[in-house]
């Protein structure tokens, strides 16, 4: 076998067994490719090294979680998903009395305030209440002071106005030199927190999630385990949206969704009982 | 020695058009997995799967997250995604940071394929004009598998077959004419 294979494996298990982080069921290549880029970013030399400073230097588990989580994001990603989401399931959310969105693995929260300008353009914001979660501490962070880079901001105006926005992107952000600020009020109703989708349970009644391009680091156990958890914390006819590239349908779980728009990943928990989701 | 048992296809700026002289050349009964990475610039692949579909007799299709690399059919990387083989020979993506400033990029590919089929594989660096593959190939070499670079003379642009073969070297140099039937003769028993 391969040493590098050997200590990947010490690696994943150093992570379960001295700091409770899971990485068993994430796809091996790519689990192993961010393992080699952290090697180069601390310098280490080898896995085994960066195996030795996780054991025994405090703290350092915390500077290989962000190494791994690598949260790349982009406001109003894949236009055509929002504009779904506006014309079709916000009409649904709409006859609720209260709103609840889970957005598991936000990243860096470019999703979180993309959804918050569309709830808002939709006047339901303040009865909605959006819960971003990712396991990545320093990420969440990053989310809630909403700070970007401004040479995104284009990109974004452009997403935005493909995605149906009404107004102009530059009303919800203020620039200054190389950064722009999201505008703080589009916070007021979300709550940030740690969450691990491996080894947390369901906290909330959903009527909408939205997880994308977080399935595709997952193999199919998990990936399995996580939609179940999705079913699990969706009311019935609660909507799921996933990355446009993530493919469900290999996985058993499937089976208690029906297609809103497939192509777009954009799903209804069955309103038929779902058969029993377990691992 | 026996036949190869899949082959990874690398390019960039000329692609499209050494892929439409390539393709049709392979051999119908190809049996082996191909997977593609070329660098397009938009933000959809289906034109350059359906493009390419028109002059290749094997199957061409977009490589989806989880499905394994089938023998026989071309698999496209998706555009903004990197495309993975996993060890068990399927398919995953990733949206990690822009390796050489490509995402796909053909170095993700080519490694994560060199290590899923080892010295079965056989890698092919085209026309481009950026560095990406050359690293991929490297590792491709050092897992036992097979490196043909496009000869740069033959190449619309020579800058990634150049790069390829300073930083990786090759087993065979060849014009873009002679690279699909030295991919059948490697890959048909
Ligand atoms: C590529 S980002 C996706 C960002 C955003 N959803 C998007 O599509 O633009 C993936 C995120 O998933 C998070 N993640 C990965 N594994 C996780 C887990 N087990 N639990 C919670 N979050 C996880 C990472 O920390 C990272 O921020």
């Amino acid at each position: 076998m391969d040493v590098e294979d050997i200590e990947i494996e010490l690696f994943i298990r150093a992570m379960q067994r001295r700091h409770g982080y899971d990485f068993n069921d994430y796809a091996p290549a790519s689990l192993k490719r961010r393992v080699q880029q952290l090697v180069r970013t601390h310098d280490a030399g080898t896995i085994s090294e960066l195996n030795r400073r996780l054991l025994h230097e405090d703290g350092f588990v915390t500077r290989v979680i962000e190494g791994l989580s690598v949260p790349v994001s982009e406001m109003f990603r894949d236009p055509p998903v929002f504009r779904t989401l506006r014309d079709k399931v916000l009409p649904v959310l709409a006859s609720y009395p209260e709103i609840n969105i889970w957005q598991a693995g936000c990243a860096h929260g470019q999703e979180v305030y993309s959804l918050a300008i569309l709830l808002e353009e939709a006047g339901l914001y303040d009865r909605a209440r959006i819960y971003a979660t990712d396991f990545n501490d320093a990420a969440l962070h990053v989310a809630a002071e909403g700070i970007y880079a401004t040479r995104d901001a284009r990109d974004w105006s452009r997403n935005y106005i493909e995605g149906g926005g009404q107004k102009s992107f530059s009303d919800y952000y203020s620039a200054r030199y190389d950064f722009i600020k999201l505008d703080q009020r589009l916070r007021r109703n979300v709550t940030f927190f740690n969450h691990n989708l491996v080894t947390d349970d369901v906290f909330c009644e959903a009527h909408l999630i939205l997880c994308r391009n977080v399935l595709i680091y997952f193999n199919n156990t998990l990936q399995d385990h996580t939609l179940a958890l999705f079913r699990k914390s969706l009311v019935r006819g609660g909507f799921l949206c996933l990355g446009t590239r993530e493919n469900i349908d290999f996985s058993p779980a499937a089976a208690s969704f029906a297609d809103i728009d497939a192509g777009l990943r954009i799903y209804q928990a069955s309103a038929t009982n779902p058969r029993p989701l377990t691992r | 020695m026996s036949a190869r048992t899949a082959i990874a296809l690398g390019c960039s700026a000329g692609g499209l058009a050494a892929l439409q002289r390539l393709l049709p050349a392979l051999d119908h009964r190809l049996s082996v997995p191909i997977v593609l990475c070329c660098h397009t610039g938009s933000a959809d692949v289906s034109l350059l799967v359906e493009l390419l579909a028109r002059v290749s007799s094997l199957p061409v299709v977009e490589a989806a997250e989880r499905a394994p690399a089938d023998p026989g059919v071309i698999h496209v990387a998706p555009s903004g995604y990197h495309l993975l083989v996993e060890p068990n020979a399927h398919f995953s993506l990733s949206v990690d940071a822009r390796v050489t400033y490509a995402r796909p990029s053909i170095d993700v590919l080519f490694e994560t394929a060199a290590d899923a089929w080892q010295d079965g594989l056989v890698a092919v660096l085209m026309t481009g004009a950026n560095s990406d593959g050359a690293h991929g190939l490297k590792a491709v070499r050092q897992a036992g598998g097979y490196a043909i670079v496009q000869d740069p003379d033959s190449a619309e642009s020579d800058v990634m077959p150049r790069a390829g073969l300073e930083i990786a070297g090759a087993d065979a140099r060849l014009p873009l004419d002679q690279i699909a039937q030295r991919l059948n003769e490697l890959c048909i028993p």
